[in-house]
C-alpha cells in the first residue's frame, strides 16, 4: 500500500499506511499532550488530551486511535484544544491529590510536565481529596493511589507485556481504582512476578519501587518500548 | 415444522379457547400490585363456582395502563376493569356473565386509549407470554417462515431500508442502513444482538415488551440473523429485570423445541441460535462497545469508536446491535409492507414509538403513539395531566442523555429532528412529566448524581467532570454558588459533550444544559444572596 499524505497543521506529512495519527504527528515533529499513551502498549483513548481536530467530522478524535488516510487534514493545537487540554489536567489535580511541593514524585512526573506543557498554573474545580490508601504490602514496589491518574498503563504492561494480569480496574466512576489479583494486598498476589514493569509505566510515580525515592529514579517509561522492540529482534 | 404444522397449532389454539375469558395482567408493574394473588382468587371463585371449565383465567403482559393496576380485561365483551383487588374476584365473574358489577371500569374510548396505534405493542395484554402457542394463534412465527422461504437475505434489507425505520435506543440510525452495513462488512462469522440493557430513569418499554411479547423479539432477531447472515444472537439483558428473563428463557427454550430457532429452521439451511447474556447493573453496558465487552466477558467500558460494531464487533466480527423495540418492530414491517410502515408517522420518523409514561401525569403507562404527535397530545390528552390539576411545568424525554422541554414547546411534535431541536432527544422513550413544584435544579442534579455513578470512569472528562457538576450543582442547591460557578458549569458541560469517550460522557450535560436553558432563573435565583455577598 501506498504511503498516505495528509495536512498537519498546515503541513503536508507522508505517512505509513496503518499508522496512527499520532505516529505521524510526531513523525512532523509536533508535540501534543499524552498520557494514557505510552510506546510499545495498546492504545485506549482514554484520557483524550490527544485529541485533534480534524476537517470534515464533527467529533474530535483521539490521534492515537485513528488511523491516518490520505487527504486528511488535521488540526493539533487550536485554540479550543488548548483549552479542552488544560481543563482534563485540572480534572486531574482536583481528583486526587496531586501536590507537587510535597510529592517525593515532583520532577519526575509526567503528570507535573503535562501541567506546565498545556498551561495549567491553578486549578479552579473544587478539590475532591479522598483518602486513599498506600499499599506496601510488596517487598519491592508500592502503590500510592493518591497520585494514580487512572491511565491503566500498568495494567496493560503487566497483560501486554509481562503477560500476567495482575493489575486490572476495579469500581466505577470516581471510584474506580487499579487493583492487584483480586482486590487483595499486593504483597499476597499470587500472579504479581515481581517484574516492575507496572512501575516502569506508571506516569505519576504512584507505583515506585521501596527503597528510593522516586526523585532518585529518572522517569523510565520509554523502557517499555524498548522492552517491545527488543523481543521483535530476530537474528 | 413447517407452515402447514404452524397453522396447525394456531387453528387448535382457537378451538381449545374457551367462549368466555379473563384476561389478567401479570406484567412486572401488576405483578407488583398483587395482580398474581387476584389471579389465583379468581381461579379459586371460578372452580368453587365450577366454571373453570368454561372460563379461562389467561396471564397476559402489559395492557398499558399500569398507574391503574391491576388491570383485568374480559373477552370477548371487551371490558376492562382497574385496581382490581382479590376481594373484587367474584364481582369481576359477575361481569363476564352479564350481571351487575361495582368495581371500575376502565373507558376504552378514553385518549390513553384511542389515540394509541399499536405495532410493536399490538399482542400486549392479548396473549399468555409464557406459551409459545399464543403467539403461533395470533400469526407469530408465519412472517419468519416467509422470509426464510419466500425472500432472499437483500429483499429483507430492501423491506427495512424502505420503511424507514429508524432505531429505537435513542440515536435513531437508519436500521436498514445498519442492516446492510453488516450484511455487507467481511467476517468468519456474524452475530446478532438484542441490547435490552434498558436503564434511564423512568423508562420500561423494553422490560414490557420482553415480559408481554418475547416470541415478537425473538422473530424479529430471526428475521434479522437471516438477512445479515448470522447464526448466533445475544440478547444482552439487565440482571434488574428477572421476570423479563425468566419469560425470555421460557420463550427461548419454547421456540428451540418447536424449530423456529436452532439448526434448519422451517426445514431451510438457516440456522440461528439465541443466548441470553445478564447485565451486571453497569447502566454503561447499554453503549454498544461497552455491551460487547461485557458479553466478551471483560469489564463493562467503551471504547472509542471507529470501528463501530457493524463492522468490528463481537471478537472482532460484524456485529448487529439493535435495541428491542427496533426488533419488535420487523415482523410487522414484512407483514403488512415497507409501505404501510411508511405511511405511518412524521416526515423523517416513521412507525410509533413506545413510551413509558411518568412522574406527575394522571394516567401513568406505557403507551404507543404514532410519531409525530405532538408532545401536549401525550402529556395532556393520553396522560391526563397532572392528577391534582396543577399545571404541567415541563416533560423530561431521553433520560440521563435527554433534557427537559417547557410547558410553552409543548406543541413540538415527537420524532427525532424536532426533540433534537429543542434541546433534548427522543430517547429509548421514557417521558417523565413534571408539575409547578419540580425545582429544575434538582431535575439536573437528580440526573447528575445518576451519571456520576453510572460512568464507568475510563475517560477523565466523565469520570471527573460529572462528579465536579454534581458538586457544583448541591453548591448551588444549598445557596452556597457564585455567579461565577454558572460559567464553570456551562465550560465543563461544554467539556464533557466535546470531549468525553461515549455517548454516556457526550450527554450527560444535556439535562443541566436543557434546563439553564429553559429555567436559568431557576438557577439565578439560587445564587443571588451569596452573590451579593460576594459583591
Amino acid at each position: 500500500m501506498a504511503a498516505k499524505t495528509l495536512t498537519i497543521d498546515g503541513h503536508l506529512v507522508s505517512a505509513r499506511p496503518g499508522e496512527t495519527l499520532l505516529a505521524a504527528i510526531r513523525d512532523a515533529g509536533i508535540t501534543i499532550p499524552t498520557l494514557c499513551h505510552l510506546d510499545g502498549l495498546s492504545e485506549v483513548g482514554a484520557c483524550r488530551l490527544c485529541l485533534v481536530e480534524i476537517e470534515g467530522q464533527r467529533r474530535l478524535q483521539p490521534a492515537c486511535m485513528t488511523m491516518v488516510s490520505e487527504g486528511m487534514v488535521v488540526h493539533t493545537n487550536t485554540p479550543r484544544l488548548q483549552s479542552y487540554r488544560r481543563q482534563i489536567i485540572e480534572l486531574l489535580f482536583a481528583e486526587r491529590n496531586h501536590v507537587c511541593a510535597v510529592c517525593v514524585a515532583s520532577g519526575n512526573c509526567e503528570l507535573q510536565r503535562l501541567a506546565g506543557m498545556v498551561g495549567m498554573d491553578h486549578v479552579r474545580y473544587e478539590y475532591l481529596s479522598p483518602n486513599y490508601p498506600v499499599d506496601i504490602s510488596h517487598p519491592r514496589f508500592g502503590i500510592d493511589h493518591n497520585r494514580c491518574v487512572l491511565c491503566t498503563r500498568c495494567v496493560r504492561a503487566c497483560d501486554e507485556i509481562e503477560g500476567v494480569h495482575t493489575w486490572d480496574v476495579a469500581g466505577r466512576g470516581v471510584n474506580a481504582h487499579v487493583i492487584t489479583d483480586l482486590n487483595q494486598p499486593w504483597g499476597t498476589s499470587t500472579t504479581c512476578t515481581s517484574c516492575g514493569k507496572c512501575q516502569l509505566a506508571c506516569p505519576t510515580g504512584a507505583i515506585f519501587p521501596r527503597g528510593v525515592t522516586v526523585g532518585e529514579r529518572p522517569h523510565a517509561s520509554e523502557r517499555i518500548a524498548l522492552i517491545v522492540e527488543a523481543r521483535k529482534q530476530r537474528w | 415444522m413447517d407452515l402447514h404444522e404452524l397453522e396447525a397449532i394456531g387453528e387448535r389454539e382457537q378451538a381449545q379457547r374457551t367462549r368466555l375469558r379473563i384476561l389478567c395482567c401479570a406484567a412486572a408493574g401488576c405483578q407488583a400490585s398483587g395482580a398474581l394473588e387476584l389471579k389465583r382468587r379468581l381461579e379459586t371463585v371460578l372452580t368453587a363456582a365450577g366454571k373453570l371449565a368454561d372460563i379461562d383465567v389467561t396471564p397476559v403482559g402489559c395492557m398499558g395502563l399500569c398507574g391503574h393496576g391491576p388491570l383485568v380485561r374480559l373477552e370477548p365483551s371487551g371490558e376492562m376493569f382497574e385496581r382490581v383487588t382479590p376481594a373484587d374476584a367474584e364481582e369481576i365473574v359477575a361481569a363476564l356473565e352479564g350481571r351487575p358489577c361495582t368495581v371500575t371500569r376502565c373507558d376504552r374510548q378514553h385518549p390513553f386509549f384511542a389515540r394509541q396505534f399499536p405495532i410493536v405493542l399490538r399482542h400486549c395484554g392479548q396473549i399468555n407470554p409464557e406459551r409459545i402457542e399464543d403467539y403461533i394463534a395470533v400469526g407469530g412465527y408465519r412472517t419468519l417462515y416467509h422470509v426464510i422461504h419466500e425472500m432472499t437475505p437483500t429483499e429483507v434489507i430492501a423491506a427495512i431500508t424502505r420503511s424507514g425505520l429508524r432505531g429505537r435506543g435513542g440515536a435513531g440510525y437508519p436500521t436498514g442502513l445498519k442492516w446492510a452495513t453488516v450484511a455487507k462488512s467481511p467476517g468468519e462469522r456474524k452475530f446478532v444482538v438484542c441490547n435490552a440493557d434498558e436503564g434511564d430513569p423512568g423508562a420500561f418499554m423494553d422490560r414490557s415488551i420482553l415480559e408481554s411479547d418475547p416470541h415478537l423479539v425473538l422473530e424479529g432477531m430471526a428475521i434479522a440473523a437471516y438477512a445479515v447472515g448470522a447464526e448466533q444472537g445475544f440478547i444482552y439483558v439487565r440482571g434488574e429485570y428477572p421476570l423479563a428473563i425468566e419469560r425470555l428463557q421460557k420463550a427461548i427454550v419454547q421456540a428451540r423445541r418447536f424449530g423456529l430457532l436452532g439448526a434448519q429452521i422451517f426445514e431451510s439451511g438457516f440456522n440461528f441460535r439465541i443466548d441470553i447474556r445478564v447485565g451486571a447493573g453497569a447502566f454503561v453496558c447499554g453503549e454498544e462497545t461497552a455491551l460487547i465487552a461485557s458479553i466478551e466477558g471483560r469489564r463493562g467500558q467503551p471504547r472509542p469508536r471507529p470501528p463501530y460494531p457493524a463492522e468490528s464487533g463481537l471478537w472482532g466480527m460484524p456485529t448487529l446491535i439493535n435495541n428491542v423495540e427496533t426488533f419488535a418492530n420487523v415482523t410487522a414491517i414484512i407483514e403488512h409492507g415497507p409501505e404501510w410502515f411508511s405511511s405511518i408517522g412524521s416526515n423523517r420518523s416513521k412507525g410509533t414509538k413506545v413510551f413509558a409514561l411518568t412522574g406527575k401525569v394522571r394516567n401513568t403507562g406505557l403507551i404507543e403513539v404514532p410519531m409525530g404527535i405532538t408532545l401536549r397530545e401525550i402529556v395532556e390528552e393520553i396522560g391526563g395531566g397532572t392528577p391534582d390539576g396543577t399545571p404541567v411545568k415541563a416533560v423530561q424525554t431521553g433520560g440521563p442523555s435527554g433534557g427537559c422541554i417547557p410547558a410553552s414547546l409543548f406543541d413540538t411534535p415527537v420524532d427525532y429532528e424536532s426533540l433534537a431541536a429543542v434541546g433534548s432527544i427522543m430517547g429509548s422513550g421514557g417521558m417523565v412529566v413534571m408539575d409547578e413544584h419540580t425545582n429544575m435544579v434538582d431535575v439536573a442534579r437528580f440526573y447528575m448524581e445518576f451519571c456520576k455513578d453510572e460512568s464507568c470512569g475510563k475517560c477523565i472528562p466523565c469520570r471527573v467532570g460529572t462528579v465536579q457538576l454534581f458538586n457544583m450543582l448541591t453548591k448551588l442547591r444549598n445557596r452556597q454558588a457564585h455567579a461565577r460557578d454558572l460559567d464553570k458549569i456551562e465550560e465543563l458541560c461544554d467539556l464533557m459533550r466535546e470531549t468525553s469517550l461515549c455517548g454516556l460522557g457526550q450527554s450527560a450535560p444535556n439535562p443541566v444544559l436543557s434546563t439553564l436553558h429553559y429555567f436559568r432563573h431557576e438557577y439565578e435565583e439560587l445564587i443571588g444572596a451569596e452573590g451579593d455577598h460576594g459583591s
